[in-house]
Parts: C-alpha cells; structure tokens; sequence
C-alpha cells in the first residue's frame, strides 16, 4: 500500500515537473513580446520598472509621424503583392510535384525550396547586386521581387501538404468525364486547396510582412515597417518602438493564428 | 502517377455533362499533358533562378572584381581573396561565428528535448495541438522586434536587473555580452527546434519503446538508446537549423551582443556601410554559403544514415 502509493507521488510529480517544463519554455518564448506590449503602454520614456502609469502617449506619437504611416503602407502593398503572386507560385510547383514525377524532381524542388535556409542578409546583399543592375535596386519593386523568393517555398509547403490528402482519383474522374487539364484543376483541384490556399497567403504575407534583412538591403529610400524599426533601433531609445512592435505583432499575430486555425479545421486526418 | 494512356482512351463525358463541354479531346493527349507540366513546373523555376540562382551567381563573380576609385569594375582578380585570408579579425570572426552557432545549436536542442519528448508522448492530442499552435505563432512573428524587446529586459536598467537591484542583489550586466546574444539566438529558433524535434519523436515506433521498457530497460536508458536513435532524423534537422539561423544572423550579437565583438554577419554589414566594399563582402558572404552547404550536407547525411532510417522506416 504505502509503496504503491509512494509510486503514484512519483508520477504525480513527474508529470508535474513535465508540465512545468513545458510551461517554461512557452514562457521563455512569449516573454519579450508579453513585455513589449505591456511597456507600450507605460508612461515612462524609458522602459524599466517600476511600471509609471497606462498612456497612450506612444501610439499617437506613432499615427502623427507621417514616415511611420507611409512604411506601414509600403509593408502592406508588398505583403498583399507578395502573399497573391507566392501563392500562385507556390500552387504551381505543388500541384506540378504532386502530379508528375521526373528524374531531376529532387534537384528541382531544392532549388525553389532553397531560399529560406540562405541567411537572409546574404540573399539580400545579392539580390541588391543584381537588382540595382537591372534598375529595380533601391525600390518596392525590388522588395516585393525578393520577397516572393523567400515566401513561395512556405506556400509551396503548404499547398503541397494539403494535395497530399487529396484522392488521385478525382482528378482521374474530371478527366475521364472528358475535362481538359485546365478545367480539371479548376473544378476538381482548385476548391480543394483553397483553405490551404488562404493559410499560404496569410502565412506568405505575415513572413513578408517581418522581413527586414532583405528589404534594408534591397528598399532605399521608401523603407517598409520593419526596415524603419531596424533603423530606429540603432538610433535613440525611444518608447514609440514598443507601440510600433506591438502593432506588428498584433498584425502578424493574427496572420499566423488565422492560417493556422483554417489548416486545422479543414485537415482529413485530424492526428 | 495517374495513368494518362487509358484516360485518353476513354469516352468523352455524356453530352450536356457541365464537365464534357469543355473537354476537348485533344486537350487531354500527351503533348497537352506534356505542355501543361512544362507550364506548372517553370513559373517558380524561371523566378527563382533569375531572382535567386542568377543573383548568387553574380555575387560568387563579385568576389572576383576590383574596386578603383570607389567604383566596381568586372575582372578576375584573387585580390579580395588574398586580402581577406590575410586578415587575421576574419579568422577571429569566423572562430567567433562557428563557436557562437555551435553553442546556440546545443543549448537550443538540450532545452528543447525534454520539451519535445514531454509533447510527443506525455501529453493529450488537444494539449500538443495547443502547444504547436502556441509555438508555431511566434516563429512567424517579428524575430526583430522580438529581439529588442530582450534590450528592455535585458538592460542595465531593465527588468532583470532593476528587480535583482530591488532584492538588494548586485546588478549582473546581461546585455552586451554573448550571454545576450544567444537567448537573441535562441529567440530565433527554439520553437523550430520544438518542433522539428517533435516531428522526429512522432516518427519514432512506440511499440519499440513498450518492448525497451517490457524489456526492463530503465526509461533513462530507453530514452537514449532507443528513442534517440530512432528520433535522429528529426534531432540533427533541429540542430542543423539552429546553426543555420544563427550563423547568418545579424540582430542577436549587433543589439544584443553589442556588435563589439563581430561575427561574420556584423563584417559584411560593417564591409558594406563604412567602406562599401561590395567584392570583400561578397567574399564573406561566400565563405558563410559555402561553411552552411558542407555543414548542412554533413548533417543530411548523419540524418539519413543506416540507423537514422531503420527508426523512421
């Protein structure tokens, strides 16, 4: 009796412990942007404690500087951009790996895969080589360009996943009823991947809309949200930071969390 | 694959069919087929090979041109290699840059294992689902602002410091040391880690755990002799990215570290900004692209070594 019981502690305990574990490391991950928010809102200049008062100081000071509203817009025309055209590119890759098969399939999916395991800053020292030689160096242009290098392999990724759940037979049946290739994908492949399709343009828009390696590199004089945060972190502390950050995480946030919760929702297997 | 030769054989839809009004028999034929994989597969392959391959490729022929008079000009000189090898801060750098990646990618999967293993097996369907959730969220958000918001905590005057002043303990300095620049680091990649970690243990056959255990194996010794093989695959990507992300990182040491003592991403940005150097920092670049291949290369196969595949397959 008492050594059973002195087991049942044990596993009371260990399972305590693995929870707390857990906790802790979802701790150490949420720790900066929890205290990001909630030093938006302090009174105080500088950020440390004790905690001064609630103000929205910041934020107005945020929505008064026009530099700041017109990187937000930037961001937000190249993340639209980027999110339409990576999709688009990453359905035809998918699609085009889940129907065919070749010897040279592995070479090619590395290439267009590739991109995101490049460091960034490298990619964006190149892409500033080639672009500014081909006049769209220092511009939106040459910002959405690259951005849609790096986001296509996450769409690619996930459009690719949901075809994989997708009965080969369907496609097979279109065909059969007498549907050409185009009207095939149209009717059959198309309202199949849409939820994956709207997860890979929030997924593709939210990944553009955080990037600033590339862009400081490749944007010039009309920088993007995060190029103008990276520049206003090596100048002064300033407070408004926090009320910037926490609108990108807010924005970001709820990119990711809505694309998330549609692939959940529509995924077959549910494991 | 689908079987085209039999479809083609096939009767055309019944007529008034939604779907055999378009089907023109043609259409369905190999050329058609043919042509249409040559459409799906070249729209992302041209783009990336002239905004990603191309752009690479001009920047390995940089490092072979010279600079005169501050402007670039095409040749094929070893000048910018010479130099470039012949400093010793780019050795520092580099030592720097591996033991910094190193060590991130350690601690990264040290931590982060016993997290994976609590997700894979000890926890309900609903808890892992939540967690993912909860992890996969941050890595897609903000890594820059992420990283400056350990400046507040981290500081001389931050959090960390203003509470361990108020428990009337010595301030600690955090922030502009390596200690900084590695939870910057570790900001970067720990959910990855997770995860990658996560996908391996999924992977791994419970069966065989059940048998090390029936077997009278102590769980200690399962976990290392059974489930870490086994989960090989999925550990060596975790640390594999970790290095990866780090070693190219520029935020975490320039905010956090304080960009006092460079790493080869600060060099490039340092060899750009003050001296516009563009071959010298295409050099760098190069020598990062080429350490990251032997580095990922070598990790793909101890991934997929013999043992690796026994587990997962």
């Amino acid at each position: 009796m008492v050594l059973a019981g002195g087991l049942e502690m044990g596993e009371r305990l260990t399972t305590l412990i693995q929870r707390v574990y857990v906790l802790f490391c979802l701790a150490f991950i949420f720790c900066p942007i929890v205290t990001l928010i909630v030093f938006s809102f302090n009174v105080d200049r500088f950020p440390s404690l004790p905690w001064k008062g609630f103000s929205l100081a910041w934020y107005q000071a945020l929505f008064e500087d026009p530099t700041i509203i017109d990187a937000f817009q930037n961001t937000l025309t190249v993340g639209i951009c980027v999110a339409l055209v990576s999709t688009f590119l990453g359905f035809t890759a998918a699609y085009f790996d889940f129907r065919w098969d070749f010897a040279w399939k592995r070479a090619y999916l590395a290439i267009v895969i590739l991109p995101p395991t490049i460091p960034f800053l490298i990619l964006g020292l190149a892409l500033l080589l080639f672009l500014s030689r081909i006049g769209l160096g220092s511009s939106l242009t040459g910002v959405f360009v690259s951005h849609v290098v790096i986001c296509t392999p996450f769409a690619l990724a996930i459009i690719r996943m949901r075809l994989a759940e997708m009965d080969k037979g369907l496609e097979e049946a279109a065909w059969n009823l007498g549907a050409s290739e185009w009207r095939s994908v149209l009717v059959v492949i198309l309202p199949f991947v849409l939820p994956a399709l709207v997860a890979a343009a929030l997924i593709t828009m939210a990944v553009s809309f955080d990037e600033f390696m590339i862009a400081w590199f490749v944007s010039g004089l009309d920088q993007t949200l995060p190029v103008k945060i990276l520049l206003l972190l090596q100048g002064q502390v300033s407070p408004r930071i926090n009320a910037i950050g926490t609108i990108v995480f807010a924005v970001s946030f709820t990119l990711v969390a809505i694309a998330q919760i549609i692939l959940l929702l529509t995924r077959r297997d549910n494991a | 694959m689908s079987d085209l030769d039999t479809i083609q054989r096939a009767p055309a839809g019944s007529p008034g069919s939604e779907l055999a009004q378009t089907g023109a028999p043609a259409g369905r034929g190999n050329p058609a087929r043919w042509r249409a994989a040559i459409i799906w597969s070249m729209a992302l392959f041209i783009w990336q090979c002239l905004f990603f391959l191309i752009p690479l490729g001009l920047l390995v022929a940089m490092t072979f041109w010279s600079v005169r008079n501050f402007r670039l000009s095409p040749d094929l000189t070893l000048r910018n290699w010479n130099h470039l090898f012949g400093e010793s801060y780019f050795y520092v750098a580099y030592a720097r840059t591996l033991t910094y990646s190193a060590l991130a990618s350690a601690i990264a999967s040290a931590l982060a294992f016993p997290c994976s293993y609590v997700l894979a097996y000890k926890v309900h369907t609903s808890t892992r689902r939540l967690v993912i959730f909860l992890l996969i969220t941050p890595f897609f958000t903000s890594y820059l602002v992420r990283a400056y918001s350990w400046q507040i905590i981290l500081a001389d005057q931050g959090l960390i410091n203003s509470l361990l002043s108020s428990l009337g303990i010595w301030r600690v300095p955090l922030l502009n040391t390596p200690v900084a620049t590695i939870i910057g680091y570790l900001t970067l990649f720990f959910p990855l880690v997770i995860l990658l970690q996560l996908v391996g243990l999924s992977g791994v056959d419970k069966d065989l755990i059940d048998a090390a255990h029936n077997l009278g194996a102590a769980p200690l010794r399962t976990t290392i002799e059974v489930v870490v093989p086994s989960a090989k695959v999925g550990l060596v990507l975790g640390a594999t990215f970790a290095f990866i992300f780090a070693f190219g990182d520029f935020v975490s040491p320039a905010q956090l570290g304080g960009g006092k003592a460079p790493t080869l991403s600060i060099l490039i940005i340092d060899t750009v900004k003050s001296a516009s150097n563009w071959p010298m920092a295409s050099a760098i670049a190069l020598v990062m692209i080429v350490t990251l291949m032997v580095v990922m290369f070598s990790a793909l196969s101890v991934a997929y070594g013999s043992r690796g595949r026994a587990g997962n397959g």
